[in-house]
């Protein structure tokens, strides 16, 4: 019933989404969607790897840059990098081999690590190849690369990279879910519940970690291609710990066990972003409230406080707060019904923080 | 993908393979081996191969024919070492006793660099160039402890009114400091501006000396006496003292601790007072040292982590190993690569972080958990 239930919704979602660019302005659809559809995904590959994993990782974002820069090298004609100067379209399988490989190898790496030791392994990742694209000049250097064309097709058509993103979002929903009821899907939640009996019961632990982490690398790398068609350039510090953190932040705010809450975080944050200040009454405030927080830069300060008040209050998110809202109403209705509210299959820890990792690992 | 297929007796399941006890043996070994060869291969190559003029064309010439050079690199590594494990130590404890990675280790850090910058400021009666001469020792050590003291205080709050009562939550209490470093970082950004700001050291110790025929800054061993006497003082603290064994027994068994009777909850205040305490001093240390900047505390955190990724988490023990480690790759890789290479020392940190991993997971000294 309630997996009946987050069908019809997906589905009324989707459909909204298709007709939205018929009465969106051009800015929100560019500026606001497009950027949701594609950040929701990078966002997507983190809390398949932590709902079904019990991995946080930070290193999504790294795989998303490294797709940027991937790209950046083979299409880029001038400038920095190696300047193959191919046809866009031929950089999009060199990223996604690239980001899966480098998914591969870097899952290997940290397999037999998970919760809060993956964290801060996969933080460091993230920092290295910040480092890395920073001071290896061959293949980019601190200023970075610009003039990365997208495909033709995508040309003065802001649209078309809208429904791009949004095919590749349905397709990425739609393929976790279905990933999470494979054999090998559910043999990596009984990893993320129990190592040591998976491990006994003759489940390869590590392979099965290090398998999820390419998926989600080479998902991550879809992400960061629809990014640098988007933005068209790319530099080191936009791979530096403050984007990562955000990635981290967008899935956080969503609802780190369910992975529609990527998009949900997604669109608050950009939403949050640019919109913040337009909201009646509170350009007015003035004193230090308007200086330190709501003051034309401090987007980051009001970050930080809406993730602070998240973690305190909802670990599970905004959709874990709907979801509780929900079932609240729900609950008042059908006081004294028989029903049992059936648990969504990414919800099995409710309210409780995202913590699989058992005492012996 | 289900590999639950039954495993034949005389084969063991060993990462991707299948292997018989006497192949799994000697698989075991391999990382061993490699780790050994690659300790070999360094320490040749910079006792003998490295050099300036030939194919290496390394910036720095061998050990034995420029045994100046190499004490130089050697000390540069070391005094490193000692700011990184000062402010690692400050991390390690804090992670060792109550299983908190404090995300917001970095913040402190550069709060507390900015705070003894501006307090140093107004004790020297300057604002900018401002000269070593006019640093008394005082005019050092004052705005440092009050750095430190800030940091620790507000350390202790977060850890009061943030972290105590979702004590083993790890995941939540780490994206909770992840908040708390993000709000910090721009605030800080508004108060203290984007400009790159220095601390000075005191008069006595800005002058140079010959070693080896080469000169070598003094404020460098100043600093490596500073991590020394915090090094000691930590140890003492540790092992020494009634607060320090319980500190340690908590590391080892918390529950034991508590139903000794022991208030668990001050314990607790007082090591994320000490572990912050650390990150603010590492802060005036690397302040005066470095400089501190945007971006800085990024730098420390990922310091910190790496340290006490190599090292192993909540062990001090391992946080002296990682430092040298790492400080010592930080000072030796650029010097001894060959020269049209030396970009790629970052690499070398994530060599060790892998070899060490590939060896031991959880870090030289860190425990299986």
């Amino acid at each position: 019933m309630a997996g009946r239930q987050r069908q019809i919704v997906t589905v009324v979602a989707i459909a909204f989404l298709i007709v939205l660019p018929a009465f969106g302005s051009d800015f929100f659809i560019d500026f606001v969607m497009t950027r949701t559809l594609m950040l929701g995904i990078a966002a997507a590959s983190i809390i398949f790897l932590s709902a079904y994993g019990g991995m946080v990782s930070l290193a999504q974002w790294l795989i998303f840059g490294v797709a940027g820069f991937a790209i950046g090298n083979v299409v880029a004609d001038s400038g920095r990098g190696l300047k193959l100067g191919w046809a866009p379209w031929v950089g999009v399988p060199i990223a996604l081999v690239v980001c899966t490989l480098l998914a591969l190898v870097l899952g290997l790496l940290s397999s037999r690590s998970t919760g809060i030791y993956f964290l801060m392994l996969t933080l460091t990742y993230a920092v290295i190849g910040f480092y890395f694209f920073g001071q290896v000049t061959t293949f980019s250097g601190f200023g970075g690369m610009t003039g990365i064309d997208a495909p033709a097709f995508f040309d003065d058509e802001p649209k078309r990279l809208y429904y791009a993103a949004l095919v590749l979002s349905v397709l990425v929903y739609v393929g976790f879910r279905a990933l999470t009821r494979t054999p090998f899907g559910v043999a990596f939640q009984g990893v993320r519940d129990d190592p040591v009996r998976m491990a006994s019961l003759g489940y390869n632990v590590e392979l099965h970690r290090a398998l999820a982490f390419t998926m989600a690398g080479f998902v991550a790398g879809v992400a960061g291609v629809l990014n640098i068609w988007w933005n068209g350039q790319i530099d080191p510090s936009s791979i530096s710990v403050a984007p990562t953190l955000d990635l981290l932040i967008i899935a956080v705010i969503g609802g780190i066990v369910h992975l529609e809450g990527a998009w949900v975080g997604a669109f608050i944050f950009l939403g949050a972003n640019i919109y913040l200040r337009d909201i009646p009454g509170l350009g007015s405030i003035g004193g230090f409230v308007q200086d330190r927080i709501l003051a034309e830069d401090r987007f980051n300060t009001v970050v930080g406080i809406l993730l602070l008040i998240i973690m305190l209050g909802s670990p599970d998110g905004v959709t874990g707060l709907i979801l509780r809202l929900r079932d609240a109403i729900r609950g008042a209705l059908s006081r004294g019904d028989d029903e049992v509210v059936a648990v969504p299959a990414g919800d099995a820890s409710g309210s409780s923080p995202p913590t699989h990792t058992p005492d012996h690992n | 993908m289900t590999d639950a297929a039954p495993l034949e007796a005389d084969k063991i399941k060993l990462g991707l393979l299948d292997l018989t006890p006497r192949q799994v043996v000697l698989v075991r070994k391999v990382p061993v081996v490699i780790v050994s060869v690659l300790i070999a291969f360094t320490v040749v190559w910079v006792l003998f191969l490295a050099d300036r003029s030939w194919t290496t064309a390394t910036s720095a010439g061998s050990a034995i024919e420029e045994p100046g050079e190499f004490i130089v690199t050697f000390l540069n590594g070391l005094t490193l070492a000692g700011l990184l494990f000062v402010v690692a130590s400050g991390f390690t404890l804090i992670f060792g006793l109550m299983r908190t990675v404090n995300m917001a280790h970095g913040a402190f850090f550069l709060l507390a660099a900015y705070i003894a910058i501006e307090i140093q400021q107004n004790m020297v009666g300057k604002t900018r160039n401002i000269n070593p001469s006019d640093v008394s020792p005082l005019d050092w050590f004052v705005p440092a402890f009050i750095g430190a003291t800030v940091v620790a205080v507000l350390g202790v709050i977060m850890q009061q009114l943030f972290l105590r009562w979702n004590q083993g939550q790890d995941l939540r209490q780490a994206i909770i400091t992840v908040a708390v470093a993000v709000i910090l970082a721009d605030q800080m950004l508004v108060q203290f501006g984007a400009l790159a700001q220095t601390m000075v050291w005191p008069k006595e110790v800005v002058h140079f000396f010959e070693i080896f025929g080469e000169r070598y800054a003094t404020s460098r061993l100043f600093m490596l006496a500073i991590s020394l006497v915090v090094g000691a003082a930590l140890w003492l603290w540790l092992n020494r003292t009634r607060m320090g064994m319980v500190i340690r027994a908590g590391v080892d068994d918390q529950d034991m601790v508590r139903s000794l009777g022991i208030n668990v909850a001050v314990v607790f205040a007082v090591a994320f007072f000490v572990g912050s305490f650390l990150a603010g001093l590492g802060g005036a240390m690397g302040a005066s040292f470095a400089g501190a900047n945007v971006g800085t505390d990024g730098q420390w955190l990922l310091n910190s982590l790496v340290v006490v990724i190599i090292g192993g988490l909540g062990s001090v023990k391992g946080a002296v190993a990682g430092s040298l480690l790492y400080g010592m790759s930080i000072a030796f890789a650029p010097a001894y690569l060959p020269a049209n290479y030396t970009f790629y020392s970052i690499i070398f940190t994530f060599v060790i972080m892998a070899l060490v991993l590939a060896v031991r997971p959880y870090g030289l000294y860190g425990k299986e958990e």
